[in-house]
């Protein structure tokens, strides 16, 4: 396999890592209930002190740390405004996209241009010695490594523990789940808190590894809305998600490809528009009737794999209010 | 303390004084004086008559756009495509006004009717994404508006680059017969958009008030299953609401080409579809209120323009003010929403206990 080919896959798995860790996030706060809209704010927002705090200390751990506690007040605010408040999450979590974005901008005014050493590449021993698999996945910065983690974590957690089955009760049916002695709106706002810290986590991924820096406007301005889709793309489980947020770094790396190729000529205005056609289309895909259209023409053995594989049902009860006193 | 309204006007000021608070220390935080910028930005809003009219020359669009919304809103619909729509109503807009030749008042009216069949082509394309292929109409929305807005950077640099070479900052101006006029040299504002804001506000304000149509939107908005099934053509009710809406985003969008910028320019909309759905959220939707709070935050966009120039700051602070207005709005909100239900069960009867014996009735007389 030629080596830059080899390298445009690492890229690739390294541009996908904030969507995977954001992606992931909001798929925890959505499974619980909890609609988290904020995440295109929170991005940027937490992105913007998880740099200013590495820069102030000189650390990138401190930086991470302090991007998750970010994302995770953004999103306590959403479910306290709903549990407590009464409001609208929609409502609140548009506003606060809106305000982040804002903050962002108005706070980091002065980061702009400023460097510091992001994240290096880290070869994980042995591994990263395989051939074609080992350079792709495991010679990449630290934060791939954690979102290697969380992708499993969060699968394991969510289908194969009581807490997690507890997490979709409450996501799916609050009244049986509280009747059963579950306490919903304290695991909405634990997993919604968990959740906005992930978020946050893609933030500083963005800052400190990926696009290192901050600049205005911020480079990862829109991809909140993104995985926002990419979530609903991944019918709320974690392997599909993920796999929504690679497939969308494939498409978004060929079409940068094609781009610097001097065979085809596709106008630039058209590379640019397709993160947001691709968004929509997919989107069409698994809400429409497509699939079952699709579903019907189909051999009968790939019915019920392509089925699982895109339908795309959210939780029962996300984004309603639990009534719990 | 008991009277409602007195404990309504209460909460409003107390969340009035909770947002200018945490600005200001957002403003301390980046080391200038909250008083110093207040004072910037009431001066660059109102230091004279031109000031004022840059006011209403924010004022017009933010208008038109929140008009639109509070029809949008009443649909029961998130029309967060209305930057789209702006931006399309200007793309149409500049089209008519770089192709036509005719004499003033003949060129105005045709260039505002392609800027509202813009801004409703683009409502409409999320309507049809919502009600034919399920696309929520946030995400088709959020999508529309990062399309347009690269095509209107496509337009810029490439097809409607000035002869000069692009500089990817604005197209050429647009002759003087295809732009909006100024009323006078001491308040330049246009009096033609002025009047159609005037109208747009009245007609708004009537069709919610009394036409079937408004009752449709609000049924569709309220409960768009139960509308359906009594009757109310829910479908179409969605895809007019985001038709309207655009037909008068589409209009804000002319003014910012025809008469702000003189030009087509990279987000000549200036994130007005984004306030004025800050601004819907904080007026709850009031034909009457939105146009006087959004002379508020026009004079709050206007005035923050130059303080990058005077203090160094970003003029983003004006985005954050209004954010946290909005927010803190919501939130006190919901806090006098709990108080007042908390001293209503306070004062329940034990037979009114009785007449609804569910556990979660009993529970919350029993005082919490």
């Amino acid at each position: 396999m030629n080596e830059e080919l080899i390298n445009i896959l690492n890229s690739i798995i390294a541009n996908a890592t904030p969507l995977v860790i954001a992606g992931l996030g909001e798929t925890v706060s959505e499974r619980s209930g909890v609609t988290n809209l904020s995440l295109d704010g929170s991005l940027q927002l937490s992105a913007m002190a998880g740099f200013a705090a590495a820069i102030a200390s000189g650390n990138l751990l401190v930086g991470c740390v302090a991007a998750m506690i970010v994302g995770a007040v953004i999103a306590l605010i959403v479910v306290v405004a709903n549990i407590e408040l009464r409001q609208d999450m929609v409502a609140i979590g548009f506003v606060l996209t809106l305000l982040c974005a804002d903050i962002a901008q108005f706070l980091g005014q002065d980061l702009a241009g400023q460097r510091m050493q992001p994240m290096t590449k880290l070869n994980i021993p042995l591994l990263a010695e395989v051939p074609i698999i080992g350079p792709v996945f495991f010679q990449q910065p630290a934060i791939v490594y954690v979102s290697y983690i969380l992708i499993f974590a969060i699968w394991w957690w969510m289908f194969h523990t009581r807490g997690g089955l507890a997490m979709r009760a409450v996501g799916e049916r609050p009244e049986t789940a509280f009747a059963r002695g579950t306490s919903v709106n304290c695991l909405r706002y634990v997993y919604t808190f968990i959740g906005g810290a992930l978020v946050g986590l893609g933030g500083a991924a963005y800052s400190l590894a990926i696009k290192p820096g901050w600049t205005t406007p911020p480079s990862m301005r829109g991809e909140g809305w993104i995985a926002l889709a990419i979530v609903i793309f991944g019918g709320w489980h974690p392997f599909r998600v993920v796999l929504g947020a690679y497939l969308f770094a494939v498409l978004r790396a060929l079409s940068s490809a094609i781009q610097r190729s001097p065979d085809i000529q596709i106008p630039l205005v058209l590379l640019n528009m397709l993160p947001w056609l691709l968004m929509i289309a997919t989107l069409i895909l698994v809400s429409s009737g497509a699939i079952d259209r699709l579903l019907s023409i189909m051999p009968r053995p790939l019915q019920k794999w392509t089925r699982n594989f895109l339908r795309s049902d959210p939780p029962a009860a996300l984004g309603t209010r639990f009534e719990q006193d | 303390m008991s009277n409602p309204k007195v404990v309504r006007i209460l909460f409003v000021l107390l969340s009035i004084g909770a947002s200018l608070l945490v600005t200001s220390v957002l403003v301390m935080v980046v080391g200038q004086s909250p008083l110093d910028v207040l004072d910037r930005i009431w001066q660059g809003a109102f230091r004279n008559s031109e000031s004022t009219a840059g006011v209403f020359n924010f004022w017009i669009p933010l208008a038109l756009c929140s008009m639109g919304l509070i029809l949008t809103f009443t649909a029961g619909l998130w029309n967060i495509g209305a930057e789209g729509q702006v931006l399309a109503g200007a793309i149409a807009a500049s089209w008519a006004a770089r192709t036509f030749v005719l004499p003033n008042e003949i060129q105005i009216p045709l260039e505002l009717l392609f800027a509202v069949a813009g801004g409703a082509l683009w409502g409409l394309l999320i309507g049809i994404l919502k009600t034919r292929f399920g696309v929520n109409e946030i995400f088709g929305g959020v999508g529309l508006n990062a399309i347009i807005s690269v095509y209107s950077i496509y337009l810029i640099a490439g097809p409607w680059q000035p002869p000069e070479g692009g500089s990817a900052q604005s197209t050429q101006p647009f002759p003087d017969h295809a732009l909006l006029h100024p009323m006078n040299e001491t308040f330049p504002v246009s009096l033609i958009a002025l009047i159609l804001t005037a109208v747009a506000i009245v007609a708004v304000y009537l069709l919610l008030r009394g036409t079937r149509w408004g009752l449709q939107l609000k049924a569709t908005g309220k409960n768009a299953k139960s509308a359906l099934l009594l009757g109310v053509p829910t479908t179409r009710a969605t895809l007019t609401a985001l038709m309207a809406g655009g037909v008068l985003a589409g209009l804000a969008g002319a003014y910012r080409v025809l008469f702000t910028y003189d030009s087509l320019r990279p987000n000549v909309s200036g994130g007005i579809g984004y306030l004025g759905l800050l601004l819907v959220l904080l007026t709850g939707m009031s034909a009457i209120w939105t146009p006087i709070v959004a002379f508020i935050f026009a004079a709050i966009l206007s005035g923050s323009t130059r303080l990058r120039v005077s203090l160094g700051l970003d003029s983003s602070l004006a985005g954050v003010l209004q954010g946290i207005l909005v927010l803190s709005m919501l939130l006190f909100n919901g806090v006098r929403q709990r108080w007042e239900e908390r001293r209503k069960s306070k004062t329940v009867t034990p037979s009114a206990v009785e007449s609804q014996p569910t556990p979660s009735n009993a529970k919350a007389a029993s005082g919490e």
